[in-house]
């Protein structure tokens, strides 16, 4: 493997430059990582260089492909699967990584430098118990014995606010939730005092309510070991402006800018940094103004729904969707909320309660439903990637409907409709012809968004639309269907975990939990609501400014 | 507690598919006793020995009746008499049976620990020279039939070479390393044909493994390669991998039939051929009942491992 | 003449992607399918003629020697080997036909259809197949159509499985459910939303039960109760030469050399396949 020749014995102190390594963890000059399986591909760093200091906490931030994974990687000496170090040079503490010196970076990993992934719930082995994994890495670099290491153990987790500290540790993963896994293995990461952590999004995979303790865990105990540093990695400007004393930008492996947290977020230099700072602020354009009173269109009344046998996800919901009216529905996982979309459009039938449309009962199955009932509701899902068949043409998948709905027009006026569809979702002409896998994940929620409109709908569940994609481009989609909404005016129930956005667009907002609706009313009646989640969902919003966390922490006391 | 219940639940469905089978095998005797008669009597048969026959059957009674009898029977290993040699049927199974296993034990007693040792050998070393010529070996020696094994050895080390007895006789007089070597060459015939399936899902099971995210995480811990592989990989690929052996056994126990064919091998496999070909129904009922039975059983065992190797399940509490 | 052009550019392709082995197995099975299609109408012999002495060796007149009857043993490999391979090829197409169909059926419906159809197929899958094969034709009349018929009801229980399995991964997917809330029918769904998108796991299949069914067809006629005399297949021709091994070889060695063949190419169609998806692991 081509490296870069040290010029000192990788394991010898090098005295002269001791007093500039010193105040440095992470010390990273020119480094590129390339794709091992396309040479030719365009690098997935190039020529990256990072410093962080003892003590600090440095956020990393991009969209999906920025590299930021790679990087937080690279600073452990660590490449994964179809990942090749090409150059550059990886200073850690008095140390230069050698890339291909596994036993010098087993020797580090673990006990000077440790690493949280995005998703404990797969991080964790499921053979083992927690504690036998969380003490792993001590027992078997002798950092600890094995009592000196439980008793740490035991003490992070009260730290951490686990259940039965004590105990804890003999659960198997299975046996904790998503928000008490991650914090287990921040507890793994902390437990040998390392000066290096490498957070690689560690709250994205959890819901707000959650997110907001794990945040709160890890800036409490960050800087509680003094000479810890840390890298802090996600997607979500507003999470790391919470934790981190700098920022750098990324950008298709190249750093678009770097500075201290607050200067960045008010004084943004680049147009990329302005771009991720302005998806925050969604506006609904005024249009044709959604008139109360308006007809109901869709009346859903005291909704129960469950798989086969099992237990109800939805009780006695009701909700009225007017012409026109955006409904926003959220609530995080598992509150019922996806569940209440199949049983609007009829893949999983109610057990009670009715559906009106138009003032038409919907029948509960979808066999049962007519041809004009299925075409005036349509559904948009949250993965575009298998939202379309990957062996069909985007021209089949949108001509199906249109001759499936519309078998009376003839062969040119359905051409016509088609490129009229692909050009108000903003799409070129040529994509008729692409199959989906040529298409970014944008462009196919923009197919399947002109797929629904084919069908000429009066109102479109949109089930989670936006949180598969970048938030660049999920702005770009709310945009459009808002855009949609005013030519068009058809009504939507717009589901979604992100209460922030659901804030800016609806006119009405449904909080759920547990399959039940905890409150139902405008924006401004939700914020007064009585109903104790509900203020704590507002509250969990992560907002872009700096000391937000602290104040929500503080006013919980 | 869910686990029981799951286990119940295999277990009466095994127990379903036995007496099924059982059904199944009876009532093949039901299907042709005018084809019966004609096989024992051949030309020569007249109404009144046919009727003879059946009355020594017992076929003039109702068969739910001789179908419970026969159960009965079969569960006391006893099978009732040949209608070739008219010798009891048990007399005929038991030392062929005892021949039979002791050709398949020794076959999976090489195979087993050969192909977790190869396997695991082409995970560490995945994508090697090593690794890749044993695959492509492995592809090739599984498949072709037994028989072009069977005598392909036969042909170079019992004829050319003259290594090895050509005709595979065992006494009970015999020590334990002159069995082994008279069974050799079946015993490596059947390890051919099963080897490379062992192996190649052994890497395979190993490998999805690795690819698991822990697997990162351990790595990032600083463990050592080996400790990864047995500490991290290895069990969470028991399922799996007990799961391939254990239908493989299964395999072993039907895929005698050929071998002892080939090597005229005194066994159950050669014993139920030659039955078929003289239309001794009642061997075939007892050669496939004591077979099936065996495949069921060991199939079984092989659900029961990968059900009870899932933590999720071995620790079903409430967290 | 485009799409002409685009086949033989797509079979290139094809062939670049493939290792050594594999163009090798792909050569080799193309040449003894030509050579079993066309070798009988050039074989100065009938294949059911002693033309010879008993086992005699190899000479110019008879490349392959002759066989226990003295006939000439190149001309019976071909004839039998056309029979071997064309009940193989019908029994795996049987058998898929049947496995597909119910396997799709099984996943698109669910409820009591699945219940059902999955259990049948446990308990034949229960049942070494080997052993379900030689009681029935212990106690039927053999026949090339009961042949068929048995192989391809094994087969397709393994089918079912895997089509069943493949698809189920399919039918939840959004792409169906779009599908199914625009009213499609099921016939629709089958073909051209489940279909394409388990076709390359569903080929490699296809390849490995091929070799199965020509083994399964040999063992059969190997142990006597496959093709009967005076009709041959390879299986048949060895017990017949049991008795002379080099002889015997000769057959054996011809579906020794196919399945090889076979099973190299269909290593290599599960690594594209798995490239696209996983697909089930096969026993």
């Amino acid at each position: 493997m081509a490296i870069s020749k040290p010029k000192h014995p990788p394991l010898a102190r090098n005295d002269a430059r001791r007093e500039r390594t010193n105040d440095l963890v992470l010390d990273i000059a020119g480094l590129n990582i390339v794709s091992s399986r396309q040479p030719d591909a365009p690098p997935l760093l190039k020529g990256l260089t990072l410093r962080l200091k003892r003590g600090e906490v440095l956020g990393l931030i991009g969209e999906s492909g920025a590299g930021k994974s790679t990087l937080g990687l690279a600073a452990l000496g660590y490449q994964r699967t179809g990942c090749r170090y090409d150059k550059g040079v990886v200073r850690f503490d008095d140390l230069i990584l050698q890339h291909n010196d596994e036993a010098m970076l087993s020797s580090l990993r673990g006990v000077r430098m440790a690493y949280v992934a995005q998703s404990a719930a797969a991080a964790f082995n499921p053979a083992h118990r927690l504690g036998a994994q969380i003490t792993e890495g001590a027992r078997c670099h002798a950092t600890f014995s094995r009592q000196e290491a439980k008793r740490r153990m035991v003490s992070l987790f009260r730290r951490f606010d686990l259940p039965e500290p004590d105990r804890f540790g003999d659960r198997f993963p299975h046996q904790a939730s998503g928000g008490q896994l991650q914090r287990a293995m921040i507890v793994m990461a902390m437990l040998c005092e390392p000066q290096l952590i490498v957070f690689d999004e560690p709250t994205t995979a959890l819901d707000v309510t959650t997110q907001i303790e794990v945040l709160a865990t890890i800036k409490k105990n960050i800087r509680a070991q003094g000479s810890t540093s840390a890298l802090y990695i996600t997607h979500d400007l507003a999470v790391v402006a919470q934790v981190a004393d700098r920022i750098m930008v990324l950008k298709d492996g190249m750093l678009v800018e770097e500075n201290e947290t607050s200067s960045l977020l008010t004084k943004p230099q680049r147009p990329y940094t302005k771009e991720l700072l302005s998806v925050y602020q969604v506006q609904r354009p005024r249009g044709r103004g959604t008139k109360k009173g308006a007809g109901v269109l869709l009346r859903g009344e005291g909704l129960d729904a469950g798989y086969g046998g099992g237990t109800r996800i939805l009780e006695g919901v009701r909700f009225d969707v007017s012409e026109h009216e955006i409904l926003g529905v959220v609530g995080e996982s598992g509150c019922g909320k996806s569940t209440l979309a199949r049983v609007v459009t009829g893949l999983l039938p109610s057990r009670e309660g009715s559906l009106w449309l138009g003032g038409e009962e919907l029948p509960r199955r979808l066999k049962r439903r007519s041809k004009e009932q299925l075409r005036r509701v349509q559904l948009v899902s949250q993965i575009p990637d298998s939202a379309l068949n990957p062996r069909q043409k985007i021209r089949e998948a949108l001509g199906r409907p249109l001759s499936y709905f519309f078998p009376q027009r003839r062969p040119a006026e359905r051409e016509h409709r088609l490129n009229e569809l692909l050009s108000s979702c903003e799409l070129d002409l040529k994509v008729a012809d692409a199959f989906p896998a040529e298409l970014s994940g944008g462009q196919k929620q923009r197919v399947c968004i002109a797929r629904a409109l084919a069908a000429e709908p009066d109102i479109i569940v949109c089930d989670e639309i936006t949180s598969a994609l970048d938030r660049l481009i999920a702005k770009g989609i709310v945009e459009l269907m808002l855009d949609l909404q005013k030519k068009l005016g058809m009504a939507y129930i717009f589901i979604s975990h992100d209460l922030g956005l659901v804030r800016a667009i609806s006119d009405d907002i449904m909080v759920m939990q547990g399959g039940r609706v905890l409150s139902y009313g405008a924006g401004s009646e939700i914020e007064k609501s009585k109903d104790a989640y509900t203020q704590k969902l507002l509250r969990s919003v992560p907002q872009m400014r700096v000391g937000w966390l602290d104040e929500v922490l503080q006013k919980r006391g | 507690m869910a686990v029981v219940r799951l286990l119940a639940t295999r277990v009466f469905w095994g127990i379903v598919c036995l007496w099924i089978i059982s059904v199944l095998i009876f009532s093949a005797t039901e299907l042709l006793p005018g084809d019966l008669a004609s096989v024992v009597f051949g030309q020569a048969k007249t109404p009144e020995a046919v009727e003879a026959l059946r009355k020594e059957l017992g076929l003039d009674r109702p068969p739910q009746e001789r179908y419970l009898e026969w159960l009965a029977a079969a569960a006391r290993f006893d099978f009732g008499r040949s209608l070739a040699t008219q010798r009891p049927i048990s007399q005929l199974i038991g030392k062929r049976l005892q021949r039979t296993l002791l050709l398949a034990l020794t076959t999976a007693c090489m195979a087993v620990p050969l192909a977790l040792l190869v396997g695991m050998l082409c995970t560490l070393w995945r994508d090697s020279t090593f690794d890749r010529a044993v695959n492509t070996a492995a592809v090739v020696v599984i498949s072709p039939p037994e028989f072009f094994t069977g005598y392909f050895l036969a042909f170079f080390f019992a004829v050319k070479l003259g290594w090895f007895p050509a005709v595979m006789l065992t006494t009970p007089s015999m020590s334990f390393a002159e069995v082994v070597h008279a069974i050799f060459l079946p015993c490596v015939t059947l390890l051919f044909a099963c080897f490379g399936h062992m192996m190649r899902l052994t890497r395979a099971a190993l490998i999805s493994v690795l690819e698991d995210p822990y697997i990162e995480t351990a790595r990032l811990k600083g463990l050592s390669s080996r400790r990864i592989l047995l500490v991290h990989a290895l069990p969470n690929a028991i399922a799996p991998i007990a799961n391939v052996i254990v239908i493989n056994l299964a395999y072993l126990v039907v895929g005698v039939i050929v071998v002892e064919t080939v090597f005229n091998y005194p066994g159950l496999g050669k014993l139920m051929v030659d039955s078929i070909s003289s239309r001794d129904i009642p061997v075939i009922q007892a050669c496939s009942l004591i077979f099936a039975t065996t495949y069921i059983v060991l199939n079984l065992t092989a659900d029961l491992i990968s059900l009870l190797a899932n933590p999720k399940l071995r620790h079903a509490v409430a967290a | 003449m485009r799409s002409l052009r685009n086949t033989s550019k797509q079979v290139r392709l094809l062939w670049r992607s493939m290792s050594g082995f594999t163009r090798i197995s792909v050569s080799v099975l193309f040449l003894i399918l030509l050579i079993l299609l066309v070798g009988p109408s050039f074989s100065p012999y009938n294949y059911s003629a002693p033309i010879g002495d008993v086992w005699e060796g190899i000479s110019w007149q008879h490349p392959l020697g002759t066989d226990v009857l003295g006939r000439d043993m190149l001309t019976r490999i071909m004839k039998g080997g056309r029979l071997t391979v064309a009940l193989a090829f019908l029994a795996t197409s049987l058998g898929f036909l049947l496995g597909t169909f119910f396997g799709f059926l099984s996943a698109l419906v669910g409820r009591w259809v699945d219940v059902l159809l999955s259990r049948i197929v446990e308990i034949i899958m229960a049942f070494p197949s080997l052993i379900l094969a030689l009681i029935v034709l212990a106690l039927l009349d053999v026949s090339k159509g009961i042949l068929v018929v048995i192989i391809a009801v094994l087969d397709s229980t393994r089918v079912y499985r895997l089509s069943r399995s493949l698809a189920q991964d399919i039918v939840v997917m959004p792409y169906v459910e779009t599908a199914r809330l625009r009213g499609e029918k099921l016939g629709w769904l089958m073909r051209r939303e489940v279909l394409p998108n388990v076709l390359p796991p569903m080929l490699a299949e296809f390849g490995l039960r091929f070799g199965f069914a020509i083994l399964f067809l040999s063992a059969l006629s190997f142990l006597g109760l496959g093709i009967q005399p005076p009709e041959a297949d390879w299986g048949s021709m060895v017990k017949e030469n049991a008795l002379s091994l080099p002889v015997a070889l000769v057959p054996a060695a011809a579906i020794a050399l196919t399945t090889i063949c076979v099973n190299i190419i269909v290593d290599w169609l599960l690594a594209r396949a798995a490239r696209v998806r996983s697909a089930a692991p096969e026993v």
